[in-house]
């Protein structure tokens, strides 16, 4: 009995310490409901293509999941003392790309100007270069049209590709559509990252090998040997293969299957906040709007009207009911990482039935008065349902809302038009510079120039317009808090908008796994350490 | 012959065109593309040029008249959302679909049949009374819920069979197929039941009652007088006139599978033509919806086309007809 025991327990430790030994290294199975576009790293400005892409292609800097801001190929950056319009990017040395050729300042300076193209897609975040140069291998200087203390924030976005792997192969430009013929670009990768490009079909898999002679391998784990990323389109679908052990881990996960998953056996659920705030926009600068029964006024040019509709929603009710916990209720359309964000702009009015409808009669409708909200239904998590909780909510104070609710492509169109075609809508907005500037740029400032081409509201107020611009060109950091400060106070109490939650994500994923939600909703896979079995 | 042949295959380029067209005026409702192609930092400006170079701003008969120039080229240009040829992309997902949709075919055709002709003769038993039964819940329940219903019991709680997608694929040319691998066979045995269901339910019901009619006439009771076999009168007389229906039915919902085994493909991610229409209409990738579109109705002309000569091979009363002929 002894002996055999003995050996139970040799097998046993046996089996474990080869368990131990297997899981430092083990390949993973990645899930989202969409594909990457394309592995272009200028071609398409996208969520999944970037979250896809970055494991391939790295840029000068990198965010971790928190969304900090940290080195990645350029070790170190400043603004030149005597220059305010250059910045100086050092570069890491010893890097090499896929293809065994070294990275130096060329690389850089081509995939800058690359980006800067009009047929990509990440001109927007460089509008600002001037002119990039090398000045050593080891040295870009970035030169800028007046001075842009913010610049490195967009420098994550941009990511480097080989400038002779691009000449040779002829993509040289990002993707244009107008052009008849696909960019090698398109399905062929070479770049400095973590994991290697294998195979590419598009809407069926991309898989990835580990780069082992990865530069920065003493700092990251890179723990997963094979990277596979499969769409699956179908919510019920991503989490059957979630929980038959098809992939290992899932993005996207529906609300209403959370509270499953976490109580399956072997699954691990993380949530976080996301870097996206949900709201409502409504035109208040119109004479008159064409969709409500008010004849000659416009209802919601009056504070008070704007005021007493943010008091009749109830974010605590949609946070419970219509989106199962998944949310933060807010009062300010501004993620909690963006730099200007404070508790007190976070809070959000009290629900106040009474004290809305007062607000109403002393506006001049004590009855209230009907509107039409346009909503998508295939953008944010839940956003038909938030619509459909909020119409009855406004309904509780006199507000008859009529909602249509259609696809993004439409709903987004309405938005955009110009003049926009809606005059009350629901919209959500992240911030991947994670500065107010960017918020106020695209939705507060008056819709002239290159700003303003998210602000279907109409708002316009020259003040707050020269404020805006100023923060552009303010390199005393101090100084330019105060005006975001001051901005976002008047805003505030302007309620141009109505704040409704920042949206939560969840990732599911097999009990080996602890991958923490990162806040652009792009998971860092190079950061994944297995856990035992 | 040939004459007719002809005759149908100009009347369906008619027919392609005016779907096209159709189909051309109504992608104004679809929304606007520039929305997905461009990133949320697009300036105004940005959005204008764009719309410019894709050519939106031109009147629809124009922007018509251009696709058709184009197509009959055979260039369908590049997909909006993938950057890639639409002509590529079409044959890359040809196989798919067309393994899913033919295999499915063949399941509802044999087993539909058997099941049919088994319920006719044995109009009482228990068996066919469970199968008539059962045959309404593949009427009435809704592909999606089926496919669902499969992947749950086989993938997450038997684990029997993948969830998702095509598995390994063999490559013969520029035909792929999922037939020569284990996986790829295992992949394909939850779509093509569940595409399969409600054309085999509808065959089934319909051999059924044919055959019932069929049993009734004359020539059959005739042929029992001349002490013919039952086995023989069943499947050499009774079903073969049972068939012209059967075959007219079933030619058609062909060309309704390869067309609209969307839902099946969506559930299963199953990378076939259907998913690829399913992305590009959320995209608004009009090069791949007018290219589909042109590609499932020449399905149904190639289909029906199909029919019409199955017609002539059961039935030797339409060979040479003046109704053939004219």
């Amino acid at each position: 009995m002894k002996p055999r025991f003995l050996t139970l327990a040799a097998a046993l430790l046996g089996a474990s310490v080869l368990a131990l030994g297997a899981a430092d290294a083990r390949p993973l199975k990645w899930a989202r409901s969409g594909d990457a576009l394309t592995l272009d790293p200028h071609g398409q400005n996208e969520g999944p293509t970037t979250a896809l892409n970055q494991h391939i292609y790295e840029g000068l800097t990198e965010r971790d999941h928190t969304g900090k801001l940290g080195p990645l190929l350029a070790t170190s950056w400043r603004v030149l003392p005597n220059d305010p319009t250059t910045w100086e990017f050092k570069l890491q040395s010893g890097i090499k790309f896929h293809d065994g050729a070294p990275f130096t300042a060329d690389d850089v300076v081509f995939s800058y100007e690359r980006a800067m193209q009009p047929t990509s897609d990440f001109k927007g975040y460089l509008s600002s270069v001037e002119k990039v140069s090398k000045v050593d291998d080891l040295t870009v200087h970035i030169k800028t049209k007046g001075p842009n203390p913010l610049l490195v924030n967009n420098t994550e976005s941009i990511r480097i590709l080989s400038k002779a792997w691009a000449e040779k192969n002829n993509a040289v430009k990002a993707q244009d559509f107008k052009n008849k013929e696909e960019n090698f670009a398109v399905r062929n990768a070479n770049g400095t990252g973590p994991f290697i490009l294998v195979s590419r079909e598009t809407d069926v898999k991309t898989v990835m090998k580990r780069n082992d002679g990865y530069w920065n391998k003493a700092k990251v784990p890179l723990e997963v040997t094979e990277l596979t990323f499969v769409p699956i389109k179908q919510d019920a679908t991503r989490v059957a293969a979630l929980l038959s052990g098809e992939v290992d881990f899932v993005q996207d996960v529906p609300v209403q299957d959370i509270a499953r998953l976490k109580s399956a056996p072997k699954m691990r659920v993380t949530s976080g906040a996301e870097n996206r705030t949900i709201f409502f926009g409504m035109d208040v600068a119109s004479a008159d709007l064409k969709g409500d029964d008010v004849q000659g006024k416009n209802p919601f040019a009056d504070k008070r009207v704007r005021q007493a509709l943010n008091m009749a929603i109830n974010r605590g009710a949609i946070q419970r009911v219509v989106m199962r916990g998944e949310s933060v209720p807010t009062g300010i359309i501004m993620p909690p990482f963006v730099n200007g964000w404070t508790k007190e702009l976070d809070a959000a009015p009290a629900t106040d039935v009474a004290k809305a409808k007062a607000l109403l009669a002393e506006a001049g409708y004590p009855n209230g008065f009907s509107t039409t909200l346009h909503c998508p239904n295939d953008r944010y998590v839940n956003d038909e349902g938030i619509c459909q909780a909020a119409v009855g909510m406004f309904g509780q104070i006199g507000v008859k809302v009529n909602l249509v609710s259609q696809s993004k492509s439409i709903h987004f169109t309405l938005i955009q038009k110009n003049p926009p075609e809606t005059e009350f809508y629901l919209v959500g907005w992240g911030v991947p510079t994670y500065d107010s500037d960017y918020i106020f740029s695209f939705m507060y400032h008056s819709r002239t120039g290159s700003r303003g081409s998210w602000n279907a509201t109409g708002y316009k107020d020259a003040e707050i317009d020269s404020m805006i611009q100023s923060l552009s060109q303010e390199i005393d950091i101090a100084k330019r808090d105060a005006t975001i400060s001051k901005i976002w106070t008047k805003l505030k109490d302007e309620t141009i908008y109505l704040p409704i939650h920042h949206q939560a994500l969840s990732y599911a994923m097999n009990s080996s796994l602890d991958i923490p939600v990162d806040v652009a909703n792009s998971p860092k896979l190079k950061m994944v350490s297995f856990k035992g079995s | 012959m040939l004459a007719y042949i002809l005759r149908s295959l100009m009347q369906g380029l008619v027919v392609m065109l005016a779907v096209a067209f159709i189909a051309f005026t109504m992608f104004r409702f679809v929304g606007d593309p520039v929305v997905n192609m461009l990133g949320q930092e697009a300036t105004l400006q940005d959005r204008a040029e764009l719309t410019e170079r894709l050519g939106l701003n031109d009147p629809v008969p124009l922007q018509f008249a251009r696709f058709v120039a184009d197509a009959a080229q055979g260039d369908f240009g590049v997909s909006w959302r993938q950057g890639r040829k639409v002509s590529s992309l079409i044959v890359e997902r040809l196989p798919a679909t067309v393994e899913l949709a033919v295999l499915s075919a063949i399941f509802a055709f044999v087993v539909g049949i058997a099941l049919g002709v088994y319920a006719a003769i044995r109009r009482d038993g228990w068996i066919a009374n469970l199968v008539m039964s059962l045959s309404l819940i593949g009427v009435s329940l809704p592909t999606f819920l089926i496919g669902i219903g499969l992947i749950y019991i086989f993938a997450v709680e038997l684990r029997w069979l993948p969830s998702f997608g095509r598995g390994d694929t063999v490559r013969i040319g520029w035909w792929t197929t999922g037939l020569l691998t284990v996986s790829g066979l295992k992949s394909l045995v939850l779509p093509v039941l569940t595409l399969g269901f409600l054309q085999l339910t509808l065959i089934m019901r319909l051999v059924r009652s044919e055959m019932l009619e069929v049993m009734r006439a004359d020539f059959i009771r005739f042929a029992r007088a001349r002490g013919i076999p039952e086995r023989k009168i069943e499947f050499r007389h009774a079903l073969r006139n049972t068939m012209i229906p059967v075959i007219t039915i079933a030619g058609l919902q062909l060309g309704g599978v390869i067309a609209f085994a969307i839902v099946t493909e969506t559930v299963f991610q199953w990378p076939g033509l259907g998913a690829l229409f399913v992305n590009a209409v959320q995209f608004v990738d009009v090069p791949v919806m007018s290219a589909y579109l042109m590609f499932v109705a020449f399905v149904f002309v190639l289909t029906s086309l199909m029919v019409d000569l199955i017609y002539v091979a059961l039935d030797p009363r339409l060979r040479g007809s003046p109704a053939m002929a004219k």
